[in-house]
């Protein structure tokens, strides 16, 4: 039929060196944006530490803020406070948030109502993080008497957290196999029990990567905090006047007035004198120890984890 | 539980009575119809998978479900132990009456129906978790408080796997072949001592050989339990089926031993079918 067709292969036009230029183009531009992030963390590394250098011993973990004596200063109060903060909000954000994801994705059918939460929640997480701070000060501060403490702090970092743990971990949840899933029902097994054996350990690696990172995020603001009347500096730590019993002073802590780092370093910035940018300059090293540290803890649980897997 | 050196036949059905403290009635003769459906049809919002279709499953028997893809024999599988329940849009209407307990009253739930009915999936899909633990789990979480090494080893035994990975139970069953994968999911199942084992095409992913183990193991399985087979592989139900049932748009067209239909087929469509003319 067809006329004098003269070879099939004619048909083919392949341009393979073409298409292996492009190839290394594309290999060459992506090692090149990939170089360009490492070089630009790097000299912001480098030049913090070339800044706080002098500053950068023990001592300065140890030790209170000083406005006098600027060279004997440190950041125990705000590392204390920043600490308390992520714990204290991981330990609120992280079971409301994996229970909500758990709840959208393994329980809400796919009804109108169910997509209108999920649109909310992905519109929350791209709220700006001051709005937060606004809403934790009428709401947690002043209607619910918290005041400026590091309870009403936490708990509006929960806020500003929770979108996004909810939407990374319904990412896990939803990524997991679904043949898993009916495996377990064909068993007899019960939603929960589904969600407790199966479902939940498979999603562990996604969900932590996301807590992980909202984390970070909570530990890195300044502005919510800020609203919510962190304090500029203390020269005393959160509790420390309260006596009595653990409890006691764990509810002293948790109601106590505190300081974080990222503006412990904002207040350090403001200072013309150049001693105080290099006291925010070793801050900074203390703020991205701190995140590496909480990055560990997470990779950590996680290796811990994929080997208990395997029994 | 120390009946371990018994023969294999026997040994299912001795455990099942020693399981069941509250067997739900006598031991029944063969024959009986275990599954009935009636008048069934399964509707996917407009679309109609299932179409009033009406058929006796028997106890001790393997029955094959056969019909070129798209017929709804998978449907119709899954309507047996409610599996339909999570397909969203997923309408049943018709009854289904499994050991005199229509499945789809209000009363029925369909959790503790699934213990009874087994299910092994088109894809091997063993848990994420050690060999032991796939074959316990299900035990476990509905409440087994008998002797679990002796009734994951019965199980592995008894799905043929038991020589094969006897000595890594605690290895992570994803390391397994697709063939003994696919068997562990089959013991997975008969650690509840089920009724009814749906198998839902349990060959179509794996090589002639593990196929060929596979059907061994069904042909076995039927002294103790009831088989229902879906399979687009017409020699494989004509190889490991008692009656054969085929389906085509949605509909029984034809059910029947599966020797007659496949010698002396009474619908044209069912002989066409069956020659390989179509599907």
């Amino acid at each position: 039929m067809t006329s004098a067709a003269p070879s099939i292969s004619m048909l083919y036009q392949p341009r393979l060196a073409r298409r292996k230029a492009c190839n290394v183009v594309f290999y060459v531009t992506g090692a090149a944006v990939c170089a360009m992030t490492v070089a630009l963390l790097a000299t912001l590394i480098g030049v913090v530490l070339k800044d706080g250098w002098t500053f950068l011993t023990v001592r300065f973990v140890t030790s209170f803020p000083s406005r006098i004596e600027p060279e004997l200063a440190g950041v125990k109060p705000a590392l204390f406070g920043s600490l308390c903060v992520v714990l204290m909000t991981g330990v609120i954000s992280v079971p409301l948030g994996v229970g909500a994801a758990v709840y959208l994705s393994e329980y809400a059918g796919d009804s109108r109502l169910n997509r209108f939460i999920q649109l909310n929640i992905a519109n929350l997480a791209g709220v700006p993080s001051i709005v937060y701070g606004l809403l934790g000060l009428a709401v947690f501060v002043r209607w619910l008497h918290l005041g400026s403490s590091i309870l009403a702090g936490s708990l509006t970092m929960s806020l500003l957290v929770l979108p996004v743990i909810i939407i990374s971990a319904r990412e896990a949840i939803a990524a997991v196999p679904q043949s898993l899933r009916q495996a377990a029902y064909a068993l007899g097994a019960t939603r929960w029990q589904t969600v407790r054996a199966h479902v939940l350990p498979s999603a562990l690696p996604g969900i932590l990567t996301g807590v992980i990172l909202s984390l970070s995020r909570a530990v890195g603001e300044a502005a919510p905090l800020l609203i919510v009347g962190a304090a500029a500096f203390m020269l005393s730590m959160p509790g420390s006047q309260a006596g009595g019993g653990a409890w006691n002073k764990l509810v002293a802590i948790g109601t106590d007035n505190f300081a974080v780092l990222p503006i412990q370093i904002f207040n350090w910035c403001k200072e013309p004198d150049v001693v105080f940018q290099q006291l925010a300059a070793a801050g900074i090293v203390v703020l991205l120890a701190a995140l590496l540290a909480m990055n560990s803890v997470a990779v950590g649980i996680r290796l811990w984890h994929q080997r208990k897997r395997t029994w | 539980m120390v009946i371990m050196d018994q023969p294999q036949g026997s040994l299912a059905g001795a455990a099942k009575a020693e399981m069941r403290p509250s067997p739900v009635s006598a031991p029944e003769p063969a024959g009986e119809t275990i599954v009935r459906i009636e008048n069934l049809t399964i509707r996917y919002g407009d679309f109609s998978a299932v179409k009033n279709v009406s058929l006796d499953v028997y106890r001790n028997q393997a029955t094959a479900l056969i019909g070129p893809s798209g017929c709804g024999k998978s449907t119709l599988l899954r309507a047996i132990n409610r599996m339909n329940d999570f397909v969203p849009n997923c309408q049943v209407d018709g009854r289904i009456v499994v050991r005199g307990r229509s499945i789809y009253d209000p009363g029925c739930d369909p959790v503790d129906l699934r213990r009874h009915i087994g299910m092994v999936f088109q894809k091997p899909n063993p848990f994420p978790k050690s060999i032991y633990r796939n074959v316990s789990w299900g035990a476990k979480i509905n409440g087994y408080r008998g002797d679990m090494d002796a009734l994951v080893e019965q199980c592995l035994r008894r799905a043929g796997l038991w020589e094969e990975v006897k000595d890594k139970l605690k290895q992570v069953a994803l390391n397994l072949s697709g063939g003994q994968q696919q068997r562990l999911c089959i013991a997975r199942a008969l650690a509840l001592q089920p009724d009814v084992l749906l198998m839902d095409e349990p060959c179509s992913a794996l090589d002639p050989i593990a196929t060929a183990r596979i059907e061994d193991l069904i042909d076995q399985l039927k002294t103790d339990y009831t088989v229902v087979l879906v399979t687009h592989n017409m020699q494989q139900a004509a190889r490991v089926s008692d009656r054969t049932a085929f389906l085509y748009m949605g509909e029984l067209i034809e059910v029947e031993d599966t020797h007659v239909l496949f010698t002396h087929p009474r619908h044209p469509r069912t002989q066409a079918y069956i020659t390989g003319r179509f599907g």
